[in-house]
């Protein structure tokens, strides 16, 4: 088991990625996840397989071009490639709220303790913690603010009008 | 002013747990400096060059006596016994100790103040109009509306790490004095013709190395659509704005790069799919906040007052100081009283915590408990009857906060320059010192009239030397610092970016060419009336640049 956090708890996490869709017959068994591009490009192929389909969008893609394929997806996986490059965090808000996408938001890279209370706010539900946090220490980060005041996936309301 | 609810308390008090154990793991090795600077930052704690400075955030200038008092005792206890007034309306500190900061935060917490994203790539401390709520050309009273941007940004889960430092301002009145024209977004209160309440909307002004003006993408947004349209601004700047460029990751950048229309475009876009979620303001909400900001129970007066006016003849100290550092009330009877920091004795900005103290006593005794900072970095008491401004003024000369220089050549604004800064190349206070000491005469400052003279010590522009009449750049060419020289600009509502004159001059010969400066003004102005900045339009830069370098 590696640093993974899911709906607040350590898990297993199941998923692979994978690249290099040209060579298909090479592909794994179980569920994968993929680069948005690919993707797109070999869409047909990949729900032909009998495994659970994600996709993997750099923090720079429109979720927007991805809305029509949500219900196919159980995972979408979002990017942290600096801890202050927060562009990830627009995308999962907009994932949940816009699309109201209900499978797996998951968190990849600079994944730190003292941004998942952030990040839960907007959606994220996995987190690829990165390898020197320490898990324990990270659950608590969950419940660190209890107060919060605007609305986002957590909340429609905020806090004058709840 | 407003009043926190058990929540807003609860919140503070995690905040500075949070905080707490940060610091602990920093301490213990468990968090790198780089990881816990992205922490402290949003806490108002920079590492400066020789120490932490922490900036404590004033809500729009704000402050009560128990504030005011509260920043002393920090002052004294945990730092040098002096605290700086910045152009934000924020104080800070200069000197606490990384292990003590939790324990201040914990101070503050006390007194609901705190440090909140005084710092660091986040929506920063709302700014306002010093005047707020008592200006006789009010519209209407911006402080509700900043009351409820701080609650809607404060630890927003989507905007907190935006590419850049997001400031916005809020002014209510016919005359800014929140420069909202030069801030990320600026917002002015207005009314249309069937006298509906809106906001002017500016984005993309701001400072630093590309100043800008704020472009006005929407001429009237009603008020109950102004947080769901800020969410709109912040998300596409935070979806577009550049990341790959320190010095370009401003939303003016943005603006500018894709063009205002565009940028238009896409905030409307993504308006439409979220204006009428739970952000939207409804009349209810808007009148729960002003609750809180309801005028105090004024007395009636007479606008004049028979001792006052004794006084303003047999006492010609006080006149100046009163012709100078007053401003009208919409009360009558009420005078809005400056509180000048910009003495010869201390940098511009700075308060000793035995002044703080005092004021804070002052602010109890003649003006209803209340301070309000301002962006030139002075104090104002704003409801201070009449008939005891003499008294007042007698208090306040005696703690050095009594000179007659609002709003003009010595009300400086400085950075903390090369003093204090880890990104300053060049000092400012010593310069602002020397311009204050050759031009300390109060009829020579009186004569000049209304002028803004503003100071950085770096490119960064802190010090706002873009936006003064008369501007200052300290840069370091060579190992020598040296003085750029700007004219013509202006932060109000007229505003504009001031033009470099010509090469820069050394720290010797800077303050000369300020008089040179002065000198071309005086001698060319139509009448007296007329102001510096209204002369240089006229005339343009030759004159200026005949006498400096000809």
């Amino acid at each position: 088991m590696g640093n993974f956090i899911k709906d607040r708890k350590p898990a297993d996490d199941s998923w692979t990625p994978f690249t290099g869709l040209e060579e298909l017959d090479t592909l794994p068994t179980g569920d994968i996840y993929v680069p948005f591009k690919e993707w797109l490009e070999r869409r047909e192929e990949l729900l032909k397989r009998n495994s659970r389909l994600g996709v993997i969008l750099e923090n720079t893609d429109d979720v927007d071009a991805l809305a029509d394929d949500l219900e196919r997806l159980d995972l979408v996986v979002l990017q942290f490639p600096k801890m202050a490059d927060g562009r990830a965090y627009s995308q999962a808000r907009l994932l949940r709220e816009r699309y109201d996408y209900k499978g797996e938001v998951r968190a990849v890279g600079d994944v730190l303790r003292d941004q998942v209370f952030y990040m839960q706010r907007c959606g994220f539900n996995a987190f690829e913690m990165r390898e020197d946090q320490d898990l324990n220490s990270v659950l608590k980060a969950f419940d660190e603010m209890t107060v919060t005041y605007q609305p986002s996936t957590d909340e429609d309301m905020p806090i004058w009008r709840r | 002013m407003y009043q926190y609810s058990q929540q807003d308390h609860q919140l503070l008090l995690e905040r500075v747990s949070q905080f707490r154990d940060q610091v602990q793991r920093r301490l213990k090795g468990e968090l790198s400096e780089e990881e816990f600077k992205q922490q402290r930052l949003r806490n108002g704690l920079y590492l400066q060059l020789h120490a932490y400075m922490l900036r404590v955030a004033v809500p729009y200038g704000l402050l009560s006596s128990d504030q005011m008092r509260t920043l002393a005792h920090i002052a004294r206890k945990y730092d040098k016994g002096y605290g700086h007034f910045s152009t934000r309306q924020n104080i800070q500190y200069n000197w606490p100790k990384l292990e003590d900061v939790p324990n201040i935060l914990d101070d503050l917490a006390a007194v609901e103040m705190h440090a909140i994203q005084t710092s660091g790539n986040c929506i920063r401390n709302t700014t306002s109009d010093p005047l707020a709520g008592v200006a006789r050309d009010e519209i209407e009273d911006p402080r509700p509306y900043c009351e409820l941007i701080r609650q809607w940004s404060t630890f927003h889960p989507e905007l907190n790490f935006l590419p850049r430092k997001f400031k916005i301002a809020v002014s209510g009145a016919l005359h800014d004095r929140a420069a909202v024209a030069v801030h990320d977004v600026g917002l002015r209160l207005v009314k249309n013709d069937k006298e509906e309440l809106g906001l002017e909307v500016y984005v993309g002004g701001g400072l630093g190395r590309t100043p800008m003006i704020g472009k006005l993408i929407r001429p009237f947004l009603p008020v109950h659509d102004m947080l769901t349209y800020l969410e709109a601004i912040l998300r596409v700047y935070n979806q577009l704005g550049r990341r790959d460029n320190l010095y370009k990751a401003r939303i003016k950048i943005l603006v500018h790069e894709t063009g205002e229309d565009e940028f238009r475009k896409l905030v409307e876009a993504e308006w439409e799919h979220i204006k009428k979620n739970g952000l939207q303001l409804r009349d209810q909400d808007i009148d729960a906040i002003k609750a809180h900001f309801k005028d105090p129970d004024y007395e009636e007066l007479d606008d004049t007052d028979e001792a006052f006016d004794r006084e303003l003849i047999t006492d010609p100290e006080f006149a100046k100081w009163a012709e100078k550092n007053l401003e009208l009330h919409k009360k009558s009877g009420y005078r809005v009283v400056y509180l000048s920091l910009k003495s010869r004795n201390q940098p511009p900005g700075d308060v000793t915590a035995d002044q703080m103290d005092a004021i804070a006593d002052l602010a109890d005794k003649y003006s209803l408990g209340q301070i309000r900072s301002t962006h030139r970095q002075n104090l104002v008491l704003t409801d201070v009857k009449l008939s005891e401004l003499h008294n007042l003024w007698k208090e306040l000369k005696a703690l050095d906060l009594a000179t007659p220089n609002y709003n003009h050549l010595t009300d400086i604004i400085t950075c903390p320059g090369m003093d204090y800064c880890a990104l300053a190349t060049a000092r400012s206070i010593p310069i602002s010192q020397a311009i204050t000491e050759r031009f300390d005469a109060y009829d020579f400052v009186n004569d000049l009239g209304d002028v803004s003279l503003n100071i950085s010590g770096c490119i960064n522009a802190c010090g706002h030397h873009h936006v003064a009449n008369i501007g200052i750049l300290g840069v370091n060419k060579k190992g020598v610092e040296v003085y750029q020289l700007t004219l013509g600009g202006s932060a109000r509502e007229d505003a504009s970016i001031g033009k470099i004159i010509g090469p820069a001059f050394t720290s010797d010969e800077i303050v000369s060419a300020i008089g040179d400066v002065l000198d071309v003004y005086l001698e060319t102005r139509e009448d007296p009336e007329e102001p510096f900045l209204t002369t240089y339009r006229r005339i343009g830069q030759a004159p200026f640049k005949e006498r400096l370098y000809g």
